[in-house]
């Protein structure tokens, strides 16, 4: 029998992406705890966007109450196994860690969050139990963080829930957006499973809501809907040659690389434009994937990023080159990409301006467009009443959720415009609130 | 340079640090590797009638990823016969011969105690300590604490040690008794040259909250233990300190309990011990830590200008006094530094929950140190205790320093509180919150 040349891809892609913040063991996970001070108002749980208690939790995993830490995780984030993965930690808990201010290294809170809810994951534990039925139903479009969370509010109040989701996956962009070196497919997709274990809400797939009529067929059925539809496809640039082939968006790029892992051979050079997050993931996947050279091109200076300062020099790392005050004017190639004209920038009373005659080419052999996601602005315009930004970010009431509809909640990347898990995880638990508060005053 | 040579009871040794006896001193072999290493003395583990021992042994208190914070064991002494330990002796003090080779013993007929001192002797030995303290096992035979408990028994035992013994006698007391210098007393009047103590404390370390059943686990059950390690130091320095300030006692000390380090050492020194003894420390990182020891102590003895260990023995001792001799008088507040405080709050639940709300949050929810409400502060050191970071709370003295006015001077002149509802109320100074209070947000 002739060896399989191709093993399982989802182990291979786990192979090639090895986790920048693994599993605990026990003794590091004891020992890391032991260092926490037990802050009274802890600056680190102020700065989580699902306010867990953490010093509590910590306390807990310390003290041999392993379960009881995951109970404290999941009462307040419903995502807490992938939260504790996929935070930027940095830039919130562990950035508050009273720690940090005597140069002492920041307690590891996402890895010990990781510690006690894997743990609960794995052994099967059952902490939330769902009351029975209250005869009231809700229709949750997207399986994203936003829409898992906000089941798994509405459950644990006895409403019955429906989730259609697009895809044949949950969990959204944590699946098919968040680089594989974060968190592996498997754990996303376990937790998802713990969560409908626990809290028994039902998911469609491959239901993609677009049309009117689905859309009224949703309203007459169910009590309330939720909308966690997040993002659309990346956005175009808008410049001459963005149809060859080989020039795609970095949403696309990355779920193709998660989902059906690297069919063929990795392009030697690479050029991702843009200078988000989602940049510096698509560049670190690239070079991890075997491209010899990637450069992130960005229209303004390397002060000006979006990206985290950890994100950029995680790219760094792998051996990615930036590029700044250069934008793109052309695609070159025939019918396959081959390269990029540019034109320097400069930045001019605030404003900033193309060099004239300052044009280069850059070859490359593709080229990843990283410069935003489209807004799922149809869909939302064909129910009545719901409210647009003028950059097609869904209008909520902050403390609800609700929209201008006073039927439709929604939450999650559609309303924020692209954040993190975490605060889709919020908002969706905080739409779960606003739903039932608006279900029992309203009596229906 | 300071010169740690000591001579304790008559008992020579080029450094004060000796192994306590036990698992350490075992075997002429462990001894060997000790005092190639700079250890100064040894006692050998007790020596007697062989015993058998159980499996397992021992038990341990963690904190907070500390590891063996306190110790406790089930042994018993030596298993080893008499003959081999002898003969190893023998060989250590041909190859050691300025360090301090002490025998414990403990045996229990007046024949076996002065036959059993005549071999130590005739083995090179040059000091001999009584075993009057093991908690367990040997004492339910009429050896070790409850011999240690009844200082007549221990002072008729001690008579017949001293009717044959021609070197130094170190009596070694358990602190398993309420008022230590009886002990010490009864050890003096019966003529002993020196004391040792403490040793260990009787102790059950923990419960296996699963089986039922408490540490160490022998197959289904337990038994009680000896408790020793740097959670008992305090206990055993507030020994040392009776003990040295005893006018009945007046023996040279030898200071044993959790000391683990050269700072745990001098501490024991300053309150009369002049040699030093350590098991669980060494059981812990191995004789190494002698390195640590030697080292910081003579740091410590140069930069206090002390040529020899004598110059300090004892130099806490006068500052220790009966609580009604301390000035009423005196006064400090927490202040709190600034720049130094990281926000953690502790300070402040812990002073609002355990003890005086007198530190308060600020009103600006972004400035998240604490502030010290000085009418309230009756100067306790809790928040300075707590907090994590080096000397940023400090204690600072407010009062004048002129005035000196103790509690004995108070009932002298009729000037204490004598009935329960009385105005000279300690606790009138300072504000205490009414109970609805609590419910105020
Ligand atoms: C490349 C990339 C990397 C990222 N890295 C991180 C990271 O490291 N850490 C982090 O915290 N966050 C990261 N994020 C952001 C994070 O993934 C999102 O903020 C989060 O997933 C948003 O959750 P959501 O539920 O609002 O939307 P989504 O996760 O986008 O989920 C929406 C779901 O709805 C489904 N859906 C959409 N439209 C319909 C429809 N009409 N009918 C039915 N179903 C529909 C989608 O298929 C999807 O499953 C990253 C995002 C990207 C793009
Ligand atoms: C396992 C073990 C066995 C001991 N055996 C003896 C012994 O045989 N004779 C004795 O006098 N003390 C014995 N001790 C007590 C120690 O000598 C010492 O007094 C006590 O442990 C306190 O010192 P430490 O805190 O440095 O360990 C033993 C202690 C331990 C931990
Ligand atoms: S801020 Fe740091 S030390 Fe304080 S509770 Fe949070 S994790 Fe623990
Ligand atoms: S305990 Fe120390 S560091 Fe913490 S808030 Fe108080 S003063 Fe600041
Ligand atoms: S010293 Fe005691 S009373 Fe004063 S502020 Fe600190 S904890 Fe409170």
């Amino acid at each position: 029998m002739a060896e399989s040349k191709n093993p399982n891809p989802m182990q291979d892609i786990e192979r090639r992406f090895p986790q920048i913040k693994p599993l605990m063991n026990n003794s590091e996970a004891y020992y890391e705890s032991s260092r926490c001070l037990f802050c009274y108002n802890a600056p680190c749980m102020l700065a989580c966007p699902t306010s867990i208690d953490i010093p509590l939790f910590i306390r807990q995993i310390n003290n041999g109450n392993l379960t009881g830490a995951a109970k404290t995780i999941y009462q307040s984030n419903y995502l807490g196994n992938t939260c504790g993965k996929v935070c930027p930690t940095e830039v919130l808990c562990e950035g508050a860690c009273v720690f940090t201010k005597v140069n002492i290294k920041a307690l590891e809170i996402g890895r010990l969050q990781n510690f006690a809810t894997d743990n609960a994951i794995t052994t099967h534990q059952k902490f939330f139990e769902t009351p029975e039925s209250n005869g009231k139903s809700v229709a949750v479009i997207g399986a994203g963080p936003a829409g898992i969370s906000c089941a798994c509010e509405l459950r644990s109040a006895g409403y019955t829930v429906d989730i259609y989701e697009a895809k044949n996956n949950p969990s959204g962009l944590a699946l098919h957006g968040v680089a594989p070196y974060k968190i592996t497919n498997r754990e996303a997709l376990m937790e998802v499973e713990f969560l409908r274990e626990q809290f028994g809400f039902n998911i469609f797939y491959n239901k993609r809501i677009v049309t009117k009529e689905e859309l009224d067929a949703l309203d007459a059925r169910y009590d309330a809907v939720f909308l966690g539809i997040g993002l659309g496809n990346s956005a175009e640039i808008k410049i001459k040659g963005e149809e060859k082939l080989n020039c795609v968006g970095a949403t696309e790029f990355i779920e193709q690389i998660k989902t059906c892992p690297v069919e063929k051979p990795m392009a030697k050079k690479v050029i991702v434009l843009g200078g988000g997050n989602t940049a510096m993931d698509a560049a670190s996947e690239s070079a991890r994937l075997g491209a010899e050279k990637v450069i992130v091109a960005y229209r303004r200076a390397k002060s000006e990023m979006k990206a985290y300062y950890f994100e950029y020099d995680l790219a760094q790392v792998t051996g990615v080159e930036g590029l700044f005050n250069v934008a793109p004017i052309e695609i070159m190639g025939k019918n396959e990409v081959a390269g990029v004209k540019f034109i320097r920038t400069e930045t001019v009373d605030g404003k900033l301006r193309n060099i004239p005659g300052s044009e280069f080419v850059l070859e490359c052999g593709l080229v990843i467009k990283a410069t935003g996601q489209l807004k799922q602005t149809s869909v939302i315009a064909k129910v009545k009443g719901i409210d647009m930004d003028e950059i097609g970010r869904i209008s909520v009431n902050l403390e609800t959720g609700q929209t201008g509809n006073p039927k439709y909640f929604a939450g999650g990347d559609a309303v924020n415009g692209g954040a993190e898990v975490v605060n889709a995880t919020a908002a969706g638990k905080l739409a779960g609130k606003g739903i039932q508060e608006f279900l029992s005053k309203s009596g229906q | 340079m300071a010169n740690l040579e000591i001579n304790f009871a008559g008992i020579k040794s080029p450094n004060p640090f000796w192994l306590a006896s036990g698992p350490p001193t075992n075997s002429g072999y462990q001894i060997m590797k000790a005092f190639e290493q700079g250890w100064g003395g040894a006692v050998w583990k007790t020596l007697g009638v062989p015993v058998v021992n159980v499996s397992s042994r021992y038990g341990a208190i963690n904190h907070r990823g500390n590891k063996v914070v306190g110790f406790n064991n089930i042994e018993l002494i030596t298993d080893r016969r008499l003959c081999d330990n002898l003969r190893e002796m023998e060989e250590v003090k041909k190859y050691f011969p300025k360090h301090a080779v002490i025998a414990s013993l403990m045996v229990q007929t007046k024949k076996e105690w002065q036959q059993i001192v005549r071999d130590a002797q005739n083995a090179g030995a040059d000091g001999i300590e009584l075993n009057f303290g093991c908690p367990h096992g040997m004492c339910e035979r009429g050896m070790g604490s409850a011999v240690g408990q009844e200082p007549e028994v221990l002072e008729t035992i001690a008579r017949w040690v001293m009717e044959v013994a021609t070197i130094p006698v170190i009596v070694k007391l358990t602190p398993n008794i309420s008022d230590i210098t009886e002990p010490a007393q009864a050890a003096r009047r019966a003529g002993a040259n020196a004391i040792s103590l403490i040793n260990t404390i009787q102790s059950l370390v923990g419960v296996d909250i699963d089986k039922f059943v408490t540490y160490p686990i022998v197959e289904n059950h337990s038994s009680n233990g000896g408790y020793c390690g740097p959670a008992v130091k305090p206990i055993a320095l507030n020994m040392v300190k009776n003990c040295s300030q005893h006018p009945l006692v007046q023996l040279p000390i030898s200071g044993i309990g959790g000391i683990e380090n050269w700072r745990d050492a001098v501490e024991f020194i300053l309150l009369g011990a002049s040699s030093l003894q350590v098991c669980t420390a060494v059981m812990h990182y191995g004789f190494g830590i002698i390195r640590d020891m030697t080292s910081g102590l003579e740091q410590y003895m140069d930069s206090h200008g002390f040529a020899t260990i004598d110059q300090f023995v004892g130099k806490a001792l006068p500052n220790v006094k009966p609580w009604e001799e301390l000035n009423l008088k005196y006064s400090v507040k927490a202040s709190i530094d600034e720049e130094k405080c990281i926000g953690c709050q502790l300070c402040y639940i812990a002073c609002e929950d355990g003890a005086h709300q007198a530190i308060d949050l600020n009103e600006d929810k972004n400035n998240r140190t604490p502030r010290i409400n000085e009418d309230n502060c009756v100067g306790c050191n809790l928040c300075s205790l707590i907090c994590p970071v080096e000397n940023c709370i400090t204690m600072v003295r407010k009062d004048d320093g002129k005035q000196h006015l103790t509690w004995k001077q108070r009932t002298d002149s009729n000037n204490v509180p004598t009935t329960f509802n009385d105005e000279l109320a300690g606790g009138l100074s300072h504000e205490v919150r009414k109970p609805m209070d609590a419910f105020k947000k």
